[in-house]
């Protein structure tokens, strides 16, 4: 198979990976974590479909990629904090809906 | 020159948000303000342009699509920036003395808030597929920190609950868009409406970027992170999320689909965004009746009104509701938006004045903050659609679309909306006007509202009622580059 | 210049009563002097632009303020006679009841926002009156719903409250169904302003569509019927009772009740037309339900034993006699309901004014505390008199003149069985008014009288109480007795009906 049709394959399993962790998992690090797969699975299909040419790389897609990546950066150094500073005010680390 | 001020409505509060994150609003307090000031004029001169020449086109750094990205400005552009600019200014010359008086730090909210409104000036400006996910995430992590900036227990909840929601439907957005680019090559909206077709590939797409904006907008069955993050959020940043960020959502929704898929548009589609509208309205009116708190009763409020909007798409498709239906949703937005952020702020004057918000507060406030009940009473007499306000205006175009068309569910379904917000807005008038218990005394002294705080809710809601006069100008404003079938 | 402005007369009386309200909300409770004279100014200069363009009317002068609002939807003021009648009723009551409301609140709390949206209704009122089209009609309609509600729960303790919802539930209820006939009427036929012997395009779409002309009009009836207190929809009046006595008065004479019964007749009449109403079959129902309320609203009236109550059916009953005069069609008959308008207005605000004085001086609320109150409030009392004695129909009061039309009326139309009807509501009139005079004049008075200090000697009651329950007693009376002269209340409702049943 070509290389695009593989990298979609491996994004649509992170991206199922990705899913499957934030609507199961309690704990906010992993939900956390679980969207970060997600949006790497993301990023993934878009360096796949760069590749969807056999004779050249469409560049743009690798633009959306370095953008995605700093944004999702910025979003997970926030959500990280926000989930500290939930944690140290409620001692709680998942959100109180999701008690057993 | 001519189309400068595109990219500037973008920039000055960017740039005004940095200032001040470099000098400390404490040394610098009038820097928001001037900031604040400057946006407005940018806007008006935007506003200006487009009511006078069209649609106004601006290629930044000069690079043109389908490489650089475009901003684009047409009338319903315009219309929503200037709504953003006005309510922007008010809560800018809101929230100093909110802030100061409750006691947050005010650092935090001027780089937030000054950022969220260039995110929303580029929103509505954006052309480019791409440009509009970098919006959308700027949006969301603007806003998750303002609902999370009281510190409590609710408020971080409330914020992290968002913050997981929003940005699993930033995703689906994003994979919505790498699709549709994989299969057009080009991601400027009106070049990607014209290159696709009804089939499975752009359906999905359609699909997951309709999710991830109703996640983002609140819809039915997205919708329960809204009430918690903007009842616990500072009152003018309540007024910012509700009335501007929500609905920043739901443009994109509308824009999207008659830009970029209005192939898909069949009348089943058109039928099932509009039933999950129909269900907003219900759901959010009826639990809107159940709230102790009035911040909450206006947080569901948001959710029904919202819901309006989503009745465009099944009506847009019918020639005979068609016009109709796209003027109300328009009026509607912008009535929305006003009376919304004025509700919000007046709300945020009874938390200043008694330390609480519970319904029961409001007994006898009237001889102390007569101006804010007043405020309070037409911002919901707008939300209810009573006359002379614009509310009003924009549920007789949309029932007229309605009507017109022989669309008799959404008839009703616009009718009941009004009747149940007309319950739930009499509920909390009712309590202004009730009298005080004998023996009954809140636990401390009402404080002191600043004038300030106290007028400029009034006159946003004004706004309101200058646009029940007539809607002549707003409407024309709305026809310039309007889709064919819509002029 | 001036000719522009004065063009634009009817918005500057608008304006007035909106000004008004402004004012009097921007004033804090205790400056009293200050709130009386911008209330009183307001009123005044409100019956002098009002009289102005009586005035220029009768000189030929067209009045039209329109703008667009919406495409394809004006609005739009114009003054025509029928809008002149309500006009100038609405003007010179709401100076008598600013008058009386002064007094009567004058130690009571929130009097800024009383009087605030006091002046809010008032303008609404006018604006219903000189609404040229239904979406300006419904406009003003609906903000006089706003207006009103601060009004009935003004007390604030918890019947107030629960009497305001019903009130809304009622009213908003009516609006609702307004608004879906008024956009189905635009959507069918587009704009079409008010005109006599009703448009030509309903006509058309009338005879073209009749099912949904037939939806249409009874959703439009049903809207205006909530007010109007049309069986079965008065519920609402009786409980609205609670609302201190000017609100009372106000409501039932001038403003909302009227606004339902001035809306019947635009509807029918400059909408419709009555032949085509007549032809969908609609006015013989909207006859019979008149009738039946008639009826209804007098016996109820006759077991009541608190005297606002009483008068409250009295008021379901007499309005319907507007409903009952334009549903039976013919220029006879017309004038009757018409004319109605004014004489009940003029009769039933007598009647609570003197309610309220009771209430206030001597604490009577119940009509069996009312033996012998002749003696001691005579000038009230004879006031009293003359209302009760004008509902009941005896000439030369002004009752008699509309209620001798609407039998006319009747005999022309050959619909006898109305003036079975007619007679026997005078008998039930009769029946729970004299028994009240009787009371009054010919029972001893008990040795003292529960609630109100008692004033001082020679005094009957406040002054500002008593003059305009005097003044609006003559008027009902003159009324009756002047009734063939220019400019009674009759001879504009001929010249009204003129215009709708050319000769």
């Amino acid at each position: 198979m070509t290389q695009a049709a593989f990298y979609s394959l491996i994004a649509g399993a992170l991206a199922g990976i990705g899913i499957y962790g934030l609507i199961t998992q309690r704990h906010l690090l992993r939900r956390i974590l679980a969207v970060n797969v997600l949006g790497n699975s993301v990023f993934l299909l878009l360096v796949a479909l760069a590749r969807r040419h056999p004779d050249y790389v469409d560049p743009v897609p690798h633009a959306m990629v370095l953008t995605g990546i700093v944004i999702a950066v910025s979003a997970t150094a926030f959500a990280l904090v926000l989930a500290r500073r939930y944690y140290a005010e409620t001692g709680l680390n998942h959100l109180p809906e999701d008690e057993e | 020159m001519a189309t400068l001020s595109l990219p500037l409505a973008f920039f000055l509060p960017l740039l005004t948000a940095l200032a001040v994150f470099l000098v400390r609003a404490r040394r610098a307090p009038w820097l928001p303000l001037l900031g604040a000031l400057a946006t407005v004029v940018a806007v008006a001169d935007v506003v200006r342009q487009v009511a006078e020449h069209g649609p106004q086109v601006h290629h930044l750094g000069g690079w043109q699509p389908p490489l650089g990205v475009e901003l684009y400005a047409d009338g319903l552009s315009a219309l929503m920036l200037g709504m953003t600019a006005l309510v922007g200014l008010a809560v800018t010359l809101y929230a100093g003395p909110y802030l100061r008086g409750k006691g947050y730090n005010t650092e935090l909210f001027w780089p937030l808030w000054l950022v969220q409104w260039a995110t929303l000036n580029g929103t509505f400006l954006s052309a480019d597929l791409f440009n509009l996910y970098v919006m959308l995430e700027l949006l969301t992590l603007t806003a998750a920190p303002l609902a999370a900036m009281a510190g409590d227990r609710p408020s971080l909840g409330a914020a992290m609950r968002y913050l997981l929601l929003a940005l699993l439907g930033s995703l689906a957005y994003l994979l919505g868009v790498a699709l549709l680019y994989g299969g057009t090559g080009t991601l400027h909206l009106r070049e990607v409406g014209e290159l696709v077709g009804a089939d499975a590939h752009t359906a999905v797409a359609a699909a997951l970027i309709t999710a991830g904006l109703f996640a983002k907008a609140a819809v039915f069955p997205l919708h329960m992170w809204l009430m918690p993050a903007h009842s616990n959020a500072p009152a003018p940043a309540s007024a910012a999320l509700s009335a501007l960020v929500a609905k920043a959502g739901l443009y994109l929704v509308l824009r999207l689909w008659l830009w970029v898929f209005p192939v898909l548009l069949s009348t089943y589609m058109g039928w099932l965004i509009g039933a999950l509208g129909a269900l907003a309205v219900l759901y959010g009116s009826l639990q809107a009746l159940r709230q102790p708190r009035l911040k909450q009763v206006i947080a569901y409020s948001t959710i029904a009104q919202l819901g309006y909007l989503l009745l465009l798409l099944p009506m847009v498709v019918i020639p005979a509701a068609a016009v109709h239906a796209w003027q109300g949703v328009a009026y509607h937005a912008l009535a929305h938006g006003f009376a919304k952020s004025a509700a919000f702020l007046a709300a945020g004057n009874m938390l200043y004045s008694l330390g609480h918000d519970r319904l029961e507060g409001l007994r006898g406030l009237t001889p102390y903050l007569s101006i804010t009940v007043l405020t309070l009473g037409l911002a919901f007499a707008s939300l209810m659609a009573l006359p002379p306000s614009g509310g009003f205006l924009a549920k007789w175009l949309l029932l007229s679309g309605a009507i017109s068309g022989g669309q008799w569910p959404w008839a009703v379904v616009i009718i009941l909306g009004s009747v149940l917000a007309a319950a739930y807005a009499f509920r909390v008038l009712a309590v202004a006007h009730a009298a005080p218990p004998a023996g009954y005394t809140e636990v401390r002294p009402a404080q002191r509202v600043p004038r300030i705080m106290e007028w400029v809710p009034l006159l946003l809601v004004l706004i309101v009622y200058a646009m029940g006069v007539t809607a002549m100008p707003a409407l024309g404003l709305l026809e310039q580059g309007a889709p064919e079938g819509l002029q | 210049m001036i000719d522009a402005l004065q063009d634009l007369l009817p918005l500057w009386a608008l304006l007035a009563s909106l000004g008004t309200a402004v004012i009097i909300f921007a004033l804090r409770d205790e400056r009293r002097r200050q709130r009386t004279f911008w209330n009183l100014f307001g009123a005044s200069v409100k019956l002098l632009l009002v009289a102005l363009l009586v005035y220029g009317f009768l000189q030929g002068r067209s009045y039209q303020v329109a703008w667009e609002v919406v495409p394809g939807v004006t609005f739009h003021l114009a003054a025509d006679p029928l809008a002149l009648l309500f006009a100038m009723l609405s003007a010179v009551l709401w100076l008598v009841t600013t008058v009386y409301a002064v007094a009567y609140l004058e130690n009571s709390a929130q009097r800024a926002r009383f009087f605030g949206f006091f002046s809010l209704c008032v303008a609404a009122t006018f604006g219903i009156a000189l609404a040229g089209n239904l979406f300006t009609f419904l406009l003003f309609y609906e903000a006089l719903t706003l207006a009103t509600y601060p009004l009935v729960v003004h007390r604030g303790h918890p019947a107030a409250l629960a009497a305001g919802r019903t009130y809304l539930a009622y009213t908003l209820g009516g609006g609702m169904a307004l608004l879906a006939g008024t956009v189905a009427l635009y959507a069918a036929v587009g704009e079409q302003p008010f005109s006599p012997g009703g448009s030509a395009a309903v006509a058309e779409w009338a005879a073209a569509a009749p099912g949904a002309a037939t939806v249409v009009l009874a959703l439009l009836l049903g809207g205006v019927a909530v007010k109007a207190a049309l069986f079965p929809l008065q519920a609402w009046l009786p409980i609205a009772m609670v609302a201190p006595a000017p609100v009372s008065a106000l409501l039932h004479a001038v403003a909302v009740v009227k606004a339902g019964a001035f809306g019947v007749v635009r509807i029918v009449q400059d909408v419709y037309g009555h032949d085509v109403a007549a032809d969908l079959n609609v006015t013989p129902v909207l006859a019979a339900l008149a009738a039946v309320t008639i009826l209804y609203g007098s016996l109820r009236a006759l077991a009541q034993v608190d005297i606002k109550r009483r008068l409250a059916f009295s008021t379901v009953s007499q309005v319907s006699f507007i409903t009952l005069g334009v549903a039976m069609g013919g220029p006879l008959a017309l004038i009757g309901g018409l004319v109605h308008l004014v004489h009940q207005g003029l009769m039933k605000i007598t009647l609570f004014f003197c309610a309220g004085n009771y209430a206030e001086t001597l604490g009577i609320h119940r009509i069996e505390s009312l033996n012998g109150v002749g003696r001691r409030m005579p000038l009230t009392s004879v006031a009293f008199t003359i209302g009760a004695l004008g509902m009941i129909g005896f000439p030369p009061i002004a009752g008699f003149i509309s209620k001798w039309h609407l039998g006319l009326g009747a005999l022309a139309q050959e619909l006898y069985w109305v003036l079975a009807v007619l007679v026997a509501s005078t008998l039930l009139n009769a029946a729970y008014f004299l028994p009240v005079l009787r009371r009054i004049w010919l029972l001893p008075a008990p040795a003292g009288w529960p609630g109100a200090p008692a004033w001082r000697r020679g005094a009957e009651t406040h002054r500002w109480l008593l003059y305009p329950a005097l003044f609006t007693a003559l008027a009902a009376l003159l009324a009756g007795v002047l009734a063939a002269a220019e400019f009674s209340p009759l001879n504009w409702a001929q010249r009204i009906v003129e215009q709708e049943y050319p000769p």
